[in-house]
């Protein structure tokens, strides 16, 4: 039982991936086959084969290293896990049925062909989800990393005057590093004021609101003013809905009129020069 | 045929979820920017409300057709504590988060219809419709 499975796999490979591949057809459409080219399709319904009759021939290590290349490369072709698991399981059932057909597998040693395939079906499912969730928690952990690059930081841009632009979401974990950078800031580039420029946060509700008071009520606690710009005039109507009173602020529609304000604060203003 | 689709809020990123999808919706229907932000504050405030004080919920978005009269409803729902108050809830200023205590009154005034179902122990089912002028 041991030989004749592997040998069977190789001597009718073409037959096999053919009944696969109908299976796979019927269950899942066209689709299925149209999104990808035919090439790939054959060489990794190939090395899948190749890989059952490794999981029988070869010793558990060459094995391994097997399973772990092919599953790294089904990862990276970007199939769903769930197609994955499913042509597993079809290819199995292909093989059953074809085995069944050439009268090596009957009711004798049905419970020994089992064994076979729980010994390499098993490992491959593990190793696909292992290989599956760890491609996924690295991509949450970069895009988080990335997230964070692109957090708050405050910029100065004149002696006294700094912004802060924050861009995207604001979350509590956010929030709370605004609120970090925001008061270290201020105090080590001697900020007398600081402008929020909120143009790129998408949505501004009671949450958003509460934080960037409190930021603005710590930053005159260090003595410096904060400034609420860049408001968009749907902002500006969503907040008056709400009913947020932002009356402690001064606030400006674009970042260049509150930096005007900010310039006059400090007794200072842009003049064009003559050029002679 | 009225078209729902929901988010099943369990972390504060579901949030941003819910607000994606029912700014895509509104989008659909026609809503202009100024709807559109009106919408998407109002899910974020039901949402938050949510994750803060039910744990878990969800957020279903409605396409409306009313004989001819197109708009978009946010049906929130939980099984939480449900609200105790539903009239201090109501009120500008009250929150037991320490908040603004803007979110409900703001999602009422945000939107055009407005309706709370709560029982305590059972849940809570907030229903906010806004229409297409």
């Amino acid at each position: 039982m041991y030989r004749k499975v592997p040998q069977f796999v190789e001597t009718h490979l073409e037959e096999i991936i053919d009944s696969w591949k109908t299976r796979m057809k019927d269950e899942h459409g066209e689709k299925f086959f149209h999104i990808m080219p035919e090439e790939v399709i054959e060489r990794t319904s190939r090395d899948f084969a190749d890989l059952i009759v490794s999981s029988l021939t070869e010793d558990s290590n060459q094995y391994d290293e097997k399973l772990h290349n092919f599953s790294e490369r089904i990862v990276r072709l970007g199939w769903s896990i769930s197609l994955v698991m499913k042509a597993i399981e079809n290819f199995s059932d292909t093989l059953y049925d074809l085995l069944r057909k050439a009268e090596i597998l009957d009711d004798s040693n049905v419970a020994e062909y089992f064994d076979i395939l729980n010994n390499w079906i098993k490992p491959l499912r593990q190793e696909v989800v292992e290989m599956y969730s760890h491609t996924w928690e690295r991509t949450v952990n970069l895009q988080k990393i990335a997230l964070q690059e692109l957090s708050a930081s405050l910029i100065p841009v004149f002696d006294k005057i700094s912004v802060m632009p924050l861009v995207g979401t604001i979350d509590t974990e956010r929030a709370k590093l605004i609120m970090e950078n925001l008061l270290e800031g201020v105090v080590r580039q001697r900020a007398e004021v600081v402008l929020l420029d909120i143009t790129s946060v998408p949505v501004v509700d009671t949450m958003v609101a509460h934080h960037i008071i409190q930021a603005a009520d710590a930053v005159r606690l260090v003595g410096a003013r904060c400034m609420l710009v860049g408001i968009r005039p749907e902002i500006a109507q969503t907040i008056v809905a709400l009913g947020i009173s932002l009356e402690d602020f001064t606030t400006t529609s674009t970042l260049q009129r509150g930096m005007q304000e900010a310039l006059a604060l400090t007794n200072r203003k842009i003049v064009e020069v003559d050029e002679q | 045929m009225a078209y729902r689709s929901s988010v099943d809020i369990h972390t504060e990123w579901d949030i941003v979820a819910a607000r994606q999808l029912g700014r895509n919706e509104a989008k659909k229907v026609g809503f202009g920017t100024v709807d559109q932000a009106r919408i998407t504050t109002a899910i974020s405030e039901l949402a938050r409300n949510i994750y803060l004080y039910a744990g878990a919920g969800k957020i279903e978005i409605e396409r409306l057709n009313e004989d001819g009269l197109f708009g978009i409803a946010i049906i929130a729902s939980d099984e939480g504590p449900g609200i105790p108050d539903v009239r201090k809830v109501m009120e500008d200023g009250y929150s037991t988060s320490g908040g603004l205590g803007a979110g409900m009154p703001g999602v009422k005034r945000l939107m055009d219809d407005f309706r709370i179902d709560t029982e305590r122990g059972k849940g809570t089912k907030i229903t906010a419709i806004k229409w297409l002028r």
